[in-house]
């Protein structure tokens, strides 16, 4: 009641005030969002297509419009090619194992648990330590002559590995880096979405016999199928993009080459760092070829993902 | 059972193992690198190693670089995605659901891939080389509104927010009284989730910062290709320069972890 004489005395103005309070606020408080969005992600975005039909260095002050001469030049570029396959040679290696190690890791967790909370933590201490520090750390691990990696190895007899010169093994090392950073994340997150399917289905399946990786592979993946969807493409579009890790190998390394050239023979040069390359790190400062070059990155992005989306759903309870 | 526990209890001592060997590493002397088996305790030379990455690198205001940036960053972030996360899971407004479906997409855009446009708009704004260019565009960003949206349709009671109205609060108020305190928890894990991204973020800032203003991470990778075969001087900065962060987390590890489990929940 102590309302009432409050909404008496209020006037005219107010109530029209009040109105437009209600309608206005909402898109005010969303704003910011899409504001800082348009003007740093989408603008960039769409005007690296129209940066990409000219010649257009950081040194020139005037920019010529060519047509699509840099796309061209492009396709007909060794070196875009050979970022082009490291970058799916690294991504299936790195995505592949990871997926299905963090659903096995998930499901795992999934259960009544001592010590719950310190699995989960040192699961994801990896994806807490920068990038730089783990490239850092494996590149001494990785090392040819002293490193732990290659002293283990020698238990088994493999002789000493030069990991960063060689493509395969150089594409390998990389892997490992990103899926120590990444896979207990993507635990988690699985995880997360295991444990929203009903306990039901698991008892039921229990008095029926099943064992465990059959209700891994019959239940557990069936069930959280939007999340694998969604972490498949997001690891995706992760995975095409890959560049710090590639460029501070090749720097921490001790290999040789430039800054962005992924080791002296390019053996583990991506696609982004390519990009790099051709916009910052060459004396040229090549936009326009380099904001080519981010074009053609971004359809094989759309593609892969298009592809990966269009492989989990239709994966059946058997994709582990 | 006695399987799984040997599998997890594996798999985190390979998650941490490689953390606490760099510590090994930052701790000795360059000659112990050499010695087989390698060393694995740590030993006596820790300090020594840290005050050369002090002579080498700008580490101090690289040190100070990183706390203003990422701290702001968190602050904003806490903010404004608050402030979004209230108006889509608590108010009325046209076009609301495309629009949040529209903020769950941004976060698909490969957005590395508008890194030259972006450095063009920094020059253009003279930001290069600057906080600048690190704070402003990250103020806000997709996931801390998904996250906050999340949160606020199911911790905060429309009642709360009704019995508010009655009393005469604008929706400002509404959000400065009712809103704001009761978003306090997610909004702690998701300034700590932001705050180890910003401090970890390495790629934008080597593109837009010179080596004598650095972050942390620049500074890092500064220390990392100068010296070649320098190990334990790159391990001794990667040590005081994220290891603290991993400290903390390991503090907070069950808030953050729940808050990385309900922000993958989709809705």
């Amino acid at each position: 009641m102590s309302t009432l004489p409050l909404a008496v005395t209020r006037r005219r103005g107010q109530g029209m005030r009040h109105t437009l309070d209600v309608r206005v606020s909402p898109y005010a408080y969303v704003a910011p969002f899409f504001l800082l969005f348009c003007a740093f992600g989408l603008f960039p975005l769409v005007y690296t297509a129209w940066v990409s039909l000219h010649e257009w260095t950081l040194l020139s002050e005037t920019q010529t419009f060519v047509g699509l001469d840099n796309f061209t030049t492009l396709l007909a570029d060794d070196y875009f090619w050979n970022a082009t396959f490291n970058t799916l040679s690294i991504g299936v290696l790195s995505t592949v194992p990871q997926l299905a190690l963090a659903i096995w890791l998930a499901h795992l967790l999934n259960r009544r648990l001592r010590l719950q909370t310190l699995f989960r933590v040192s699961l994801l201490l990896p994806n807490v330590t920068s990038v730089v520090a783990v490239v850092v750390i494996f590149s001494q691990l990785f090392g040819r002559d002293f490193g732990m990696i290659n002293w283990v190895l020698s238990w088994f007899g493999v002789g000493s590995i030069d990991w960063a010169a060689g493509t395969a093994s150089s594409h390998v090392a990389l892997s490992v880096m990103i899926m120590w950073r990444w896979t207990g994340y993507n635990a988690l997150i699985f995880l997360a979405a295991m444990q929203a399917v009903p306990r039901e289905l698991y008892e039921a399946a229990t008095l029926d016999g099943a064992g465990n990786f059959t209700q891994l592979r019959r239940i557990t993946i069936p069930m959280i199928r939007p999340t694998m969807i969604f972490v498949v493409i997001v690891s995706t579009i992760g995975a095409m993009q890959i560049i710090a890790e590639p460029m501070l190998f090749g720097q921490s390394s001790g290999g040789g080459g430039g800054i962005a050239t992924g080791g002296p023979d390019r053996q583990f040069q991506t696609l982004a760092l390519f990009v790099y390359e051709q916009g910052f790190a060459n004396s040229t400062f090549d936009f326009g070829y380099a904001s080519a070059a981010s074009w053609l990155m971004f359809l094989a992005v759309v593609i892969v993902a298009g592809i990966n989306f269009l492989i989990t759903r239709r994966a059946k309870g058997g994709l582990v | 059972m006695r399987l799984r526990y040997l599998t997890l209890t594996a798999v985190a001592f390979f998650s941490a193992f490689p953390l606490y060997y760099s510590v090994v590493v930052a701790s000795r002397h360059n000659s112990a690198l050499a010695e087989v088996p390698p060393p694995l305790l740590p030993g006596g030379n820790f300090f020594a190693n840290v005050a050369r990455v002090f002579d080498t690198v700008p580490f101090g205001l690289a040190l100070l670089n990183s706390v203003i940036v990422a701290g702001s960053i968190s602050v904003a972030v806490m903010f404004f995605s608050t402030l979004a996360g209230f108006a889509f899971a608590k108010l009325k407004f046209r076009g609301k659901n495309a629009m949040l479906v529209i903020t769950v997409a941004t976060m698909m855009v490969p957005a590395q891939l508008g890194i030259i446009p972006l450095y063009m708009l920094m020059v253009k704004l003279e930001w290069t080389g600057t906080n600048y260019a690190l704070i402003v565009p990250a103020l806000v960003n997709a996931f801390g509104v998904f996250f906050m949206t999340q949160y606020l349709s199911r911790a905060l009671p429309t009642e709360l927010l009704e019995a508010g109205r009655v009393d005469g609060c604008s929706t400002w108020g509404l959000f400065w009284h009712v809103v704001l305190p009761a978003a306090r928890p997610a909004a702690a894990v998701l300034g700590m989730l932001t705050f180890m991204s910003a401090w970890n973020d390495y790629f934008w800032p080597l593109v837009v910062l010179s080596p004598d203003n650095p972050t942390v991470q620049v500074a890092l990778s500064t220390l990392a290709s100068g010296y070649v075969n320098d190990y334990v001087l790159g391990l001794a900065g990667t040590a005081i320069g994220t290891l603290p962060l991993v400290a903390v987390f390991a503090l907070f590890g069950k808030q953050i972890i729940g808050g990385i489990m309900q922000g993958a929940v989709k809705g």
